[in-house]
């Protein structure tokens, strides 16, 4: 799962001891294509933003385990639930991929994990819908997960080198996920017709919160520039969104599906698919806190956190008591 | 709260018998033993290692990247290292 650059409010920035000839110099290297690693100079506004995408993106990875975990104990097979369980682990490994490549600027894991616990920082939007039927565990693997990759791919080649490594890593497991999901509809629309129509339902309800996990129109994305020009990101959400939309479109047609959308058509002549607008009101309310999981998501997040508590002190009461010993 | 998180290390796999153990990313863990583990819960899911190196990140020894060229300028004015410096004419085989 992946970051949907949604709190980019222009914050003020202590940059005031960097120079022109320091940031001219900075600038050449990201032009030069080369990776910025964790103990190079970089200017202040970048570095805040890279923890700022990191962070949401891995908190994603890991608020995005709680729709799947809501269907372990009732997938309808023991394969399908041994898949759904090394998917739900793959995510919270994701999520610890992206901590410590944001851990590498400086910020420590406690922190991070304080301000998504406080509510200071977000995580996407798509992961405060909720699950109603399996259908929906295939929906998220084929266009959540794939929505992901499209994302997520670019950021393979970020100028900072340890997310992208950690992207490299994400984007290896992540065709699984995918795959896997579009394999529970396809069984699904192959099997009854209720069964056919529990996968309509599940494109129904994800299919436009899939399309806003790409954030807000360019027009309204005011810090996509600087990311650009920082080569910390590659496509504008909207070449992003219309990509994804390219290739999903016929792969629904494949399963006989359709998409909820009266105004899709191929226009022959761009090569691309045309839509409606998205309902942006809903996807402002979603990340405002007000979608239909929001307060469920977080409380659940910080139940796990407390009821961990006293497994990490005991974990370190026991590391501390051996380190004792051995220097006895 | 800072002061109580468990130490961060360092994880290096050796993806196969021949190959050197190269750097995979970070886990924190409480003790050495756990690093292990986690190392191998986080990075090979999938049978990326058959051996694992974990080491406290903040016993590493690094060099500084900002004394980078200094550093390395010793090996920079050294060209006749290489073997592209020495001039032998085309018609000399094996060599």
């Amino acid at each position: 799962m992946y970051t949907q650059g949604l709190d980019q409010k222009g914050e003020a920035v202590s940059g005031a001891s960097e120079t022109p000839e320091q940031l001219a110099a900075f600038q050449a290297r990201i032009d030069a294509e080369e990776k910025i690693e964790a103990k190079d100079w970089m200017p202040e506004a970048y570095r805040r933003t890279l923890i700022r995408q990191i962070s949401q993106h891995a908190h994603s990875e890991i608020i995005g385990m709680q729709p799947e975990g809501n269907w372990l104990t009732r997938a309808p097979s023991l394969k399908r639930k041994a898949i759904l369980l090394a998917k739900v682990q793959d995510e919270a490994g994701h999520g610890l991929y992206l901590y410590g490549a944001a851990e590498t600027l400086g910020v420590s894991r406690d922190q991070m994990v304080a301000d998504l616990l406080a509510g200071r920082a977000k995580y996407s939007s798509i992961f405060n819908y909720p699950t109603l039927t399996w259908a929906d565990i295939g929906a998220i693997g084929w266009l959540v997960d794939g929505a992901a990759i499209m994302n997520q791919i670019p950021l393979c080649r970020c100028s900072y080198g340890p997310y992208a490594r950690a992207m490299i890593r994400i984007c290896k497991e992540e065709s699984f996920h995918q795959r896997q999901g579009f394999e529970i509809m396809l069984t699904l629309c192959r099997g009854s017709e209720e069964q056919q129509a529990m996968a309509q339902d599940a494109l129904n309800r994800f299919w436009w919160p899939s399309l806003m996990m790409f954030g807000p129109n360019d027009a309204n994305s005011k810090h996509s520039a600087q990311s650009m020009k920082w080569k910390i990101k590659r496509f504008s959400n909207d070449e992003l969104r219309q990509k994804f939309i390219d290739v999903t479109v016929p792969q629904a047609e494949f399963l006989g599906l359709e998409v909820p959308d009266d105004r899709l058509y191929f226009n022959e002549e761009s090569g691309h698919y045309e839509h409606s607008d998205i309902d942006w009101q809903e996807f402002f309310d979603v990340i405002a806190g007000n979608g239909p999981c929001n307060k469920q998501r977080m409380a659940k997040r910080r139940r796990a956190h407390d009821d961990g508590a006293w497994v990490r002190e005991a974990a370190r009461a026991y590391a501390a008591k051996r380190a004792a010993r051995d220097v006895a | 709260m800072t002061k109580q998180e468990w130490p961060l290390y360092e994880v290096f796999i050796r993806s196969k018998s021949g190959l050197s153990h190269r750097h995979a990313g970070s886990v924190h863990a409480a003790d050495d033993e756990m690093a292990l583990t986690n190392a191998r819960d986080t990075y090979t899911r999938r049978n990326e290692g058959v051996s694992i190196w974990v080491v406290r990140s903040d016993r590493i020894i690094a060099s500084d990247p900002a004394e980078a060229s200094a550093f390395f300028e010793p090996a920079e004015d050294k060209i006749y290292r290489h073997p592209t410096f020495y001039d032998i004419p085309d018609d000399v085989e094996n060599l």
